[in-house]
C-alpha cells in the first residue's frame, strides 16, 4: 500500500528511503489536536462491568432481546467496515504523515468498538441466538444495502468521495443502531452496556469531526464546478442512504413501536453528519425533535438548562470575576 | 454604539465562524496563531466559545480564549457566553460554556451542536437582542429589529 511515507526510487536496491514521521514539525496542527483527544479518549470494554446487567437482560422479553442482539450485529458489521476497509481506504489518501497516524488510531478503536459487542453478547445472551443474528446480519437486504453503498465508495478512487462515505457511516449510519440501548437506559434498562455504548458515541464523533474536517480543506481547494459536483454527490448519497436506513429502522423497529421515534433520531444525526463536511442542515427541526428521553440519555449527569434565552433557565447574579491564570483554567 | 458585539473563537474547523456569519451582529475573532496580534477589546461583549474537552472534561476551554480572559479588562467586559460543541460528548456537551460562565461568573447562555442549525440561529438572534437589552438600556441596534 503506498501511502504518506515518501518513498525516494532507488533502482540499486529494492529498498526505498522513507522519511520517519516528526510529530514536532507539524503540517496541520488539527492532526495533533485529534490525536491527543482520541489517545486521551482509550478505552476497553472490560472497564466496563457489564455482567451487572445480567438480571436487566433477563428482564426483556425474548422479542426485545432478538432486537438488541440484531441492533447491535449491524453495528459490529459497520465496525468491521470501518477497520477493514474505510480507514486503509482513508490512509491512501492521507494528506500529513499525521493524519495517517491518527486513521491508524482510528482503525484500531474501530476494531475496540467491534470487539465490545462481543463481550456485550459474551456477557449477556446466549451462544445460538447471537449465531442467529449474525446469520440475520448476512441475510438483511438493508444492512447489506447500506453496507454495499459505502463500500462502492470506498472501493472507488476519489479521495473525497471515500470520505464523505465515512462521515455518513460515522455520523448517520450507526445511530438507527445506538438509539435501542439509549432507550433501554432511559428506562433504567442495561445501563451499564449503555455506559459502554457511549464511550463508542463519543469516539464516532471526533471520527467524523477529523474527517469532516479534512473532507473540508480539500473542498475548500476545487473549483466551484467541482464543489458543486461533490456536493451533489453527497446529497444523493445522503438520500439513497436516508431511504435505506428509514426501510431498515422500520423492519427492526415496528415490532416494539419505536420507529417514529427512531426517525426523529435519524433526522437529526444525519443534519450533524452534514455539517461535519461543512454543509448545511438538511431535515428541518420539526422533524427532528428528538425525545428529551433520549437526549438525556446521551448526556445523563448534564442537568443545566442549555437555554438561558428561553427564560427557564436559572438566574444567574453578575458579580465580580476572578483573577485567572493559565494554570487556573483546567487543561 | 449599542449594538451587540459578539467575540468568538472558532479554530479551522470553522464552526463557530459559520455560526457567527449567520448570526449578522457585529463580532470580532480572537486570532488561532500565537504569532498573530493579540485581540484586544474595549466595550460590552458576548463571547461565543467551542468545545475540546477530553473524557474528564480537562482542557475544554481553547488556549487562546484562555489567553485572552486571562486580560481583567476583558473579563470585566465579558457579559455571557454561548458554547458549542456535540451532544455526543455526554455531560460535557459544550462545556468549555461551563466553565467560563463559572470562572468568569456571567451566565451561559446558550450551546448548540457544530455549526448550529435555523433554530439555533433564531434563538440565539432573538436571545442576545433581549438580553443586550437588559444590561444596556440605551438604542439596540436596528438589527435587532431586522
Amino acid at each position: 500500500m503506498i501511502t504518506n511515507l515518501q518513498t525516494v526510487p532507488n533502482t540499486n536496491s529494492y529498498m526505498n528511503y522513507v522519511k520517519a514521521i516528526n510529530w514536532n514539525r507539524l503540517n496541520d496542527d488539527k492532526d495533533l489536536e485529534v490525536w491527543n483527544r482520541l489517545t486521551s479518549n482509550f478505552w476497553l470494554p472490560e472497564k466496563v462491568p457489564l455482567s451487572n446487567d445480567v438480571q436487566s437482560w433477563a428482564i426483556l422479553t425474548g422479542e426485545e432481546q432478538r432486537l438488541t442482539i440484531r441492533v447491535f450485529t449491524g453495528l459490529t458489521l459497520l465496525d468491521t467496515i470501518q477497520n477493514f476497509v474505510g480507514s486503509t481506504a482513508l490512509m491512501v489518501d492521507a494528506s500529513t504523515p499525521h493524519e495517517e497516524a491518527v486513521i491508524s488510531n482510528i482503525s484500531f478503536m474501530e476494531a475496540v468498538h467491534a470487539r465490545s459487542y462481543s463481550s456485550i453478547f459474551s456477557t449477556l445472551c446466549s451462544t445460538r441466538d447471537v449465531d442467529d443474528a449474525y446469520l440475520w446480519s448476512e441475510e438483511n437486504e438493508f444492512l447489506q444495502k447500506k453496507s454495499a453503498l459505502i463500500l462502492e465508495r470506498y472501493n472507488g478512487k476519489d479521495p473525497l468521495r471515500k470520505k464523505v462515505a465515512s462521515v455518513f457511516l460515522e455520523s448517520f449510519l450507526f445511530y438507527s443502531g445506538f438509539y435501542l440501548p439509549m432507550y433501554w437506559s432511559s428506562r433504567g434498562r442495561l445501563t451499564n452496556t449503555a455506559d459502554l455504548i457511549r464511550l463508542i458515541i463519543r469516539d464516532e464523533a471526533v471520527h467524523g469531526y477529523y474527517i469532516g474536517y479534512k473532507f473540508q480543506k480539500a473542498y475548500a481547494q476545487l473549483t466551484p464546478l467541482e464543489q458543486i459536483d461533490i456536493k451533489n454527490f453527497a446529497m444523493n448519497l445522503m438520500m439513497d442512504l436516508y431511504d435505506n436506513e428509514i426501510k431498515y429502522t422500520e423492519s427492526l423497529y415496528d415490532g416494539v413501536g419505536l420507529t417514529e421515534d427512531v426517525k426523529k433520531f435519524l433526522h437529526y444525526n444525519a443534519n450533524k453528519a452534514l455539517m461535519n463536511l461543512g454543509f448545511e442542515a438538511l431535515f428541518p427541526p420539526e422533524i427532528c425533535d428528538v425525545s428529551p428521553a433520549i437526549l438525556s440519555s446521551l448526556s445523563p449527569n448534564s442537568d443545566e438548562n442549555h437555554d438561558f434565552f428561553s427564560g427557564s433557565g436559572s438566574s444567574y447574579v453578575i458579580g465580580t470575576s476572578e483573577e485567572t491564570e493559565d494554570e487556573d483554567w483546567s487543561f | 454604539m449599542s449594538e451587540p458585539l459578539l467575540v468568538y473563537y472558532s479554530s479551522e474547523s470553522l464552526n463557530t465562524l459559520r455560526f457567527v456569519d449567520k448570526l449578522g451582529f457585529r463580532s470580532l475573532r480572537i486570532p488561532i496563531s500565537p504569532k498573530s496580534p493579540e485581540l484586544k477589546v474595549d466595550e460590552e461583549f458576548i463571547l461565543i466559545c467551542p468545545t475540546f474537552a477530553a473524557h474528564d472534561g480537562r482542557g475544554a476551554v481553547p488556549k487562546q480564549v484562555i489567553k485572552f480572559l486571562n486580560d481583567s479588562q476583558h473579563r470585566d467586559l465579558l457579559k455571557g457566553v454561548i458554547a458549542n460543541g456535540n451532544r455526543n460528548f455526554g455531560e460535557y456537551f459544550g462545556y468549555a460554556g461551563t466553565v467560563i460562565a463559572k470562572k468568569c461568573n456571567v451566565p451561559l447562555l446558550y450551546k448548540f451542536e457544530l455549526m448550529g442549525t435555523s433554530e439555533d440561529i433564531e434563538n440565539v438572534r432573538r436571545g442576545v437582542c433581549s438580553f443586550w437589552r437588559t444590561f444596556n438600556k440605551k438604542n439596540t441596534h436596528d438589527v435587532c429589529y431586522a
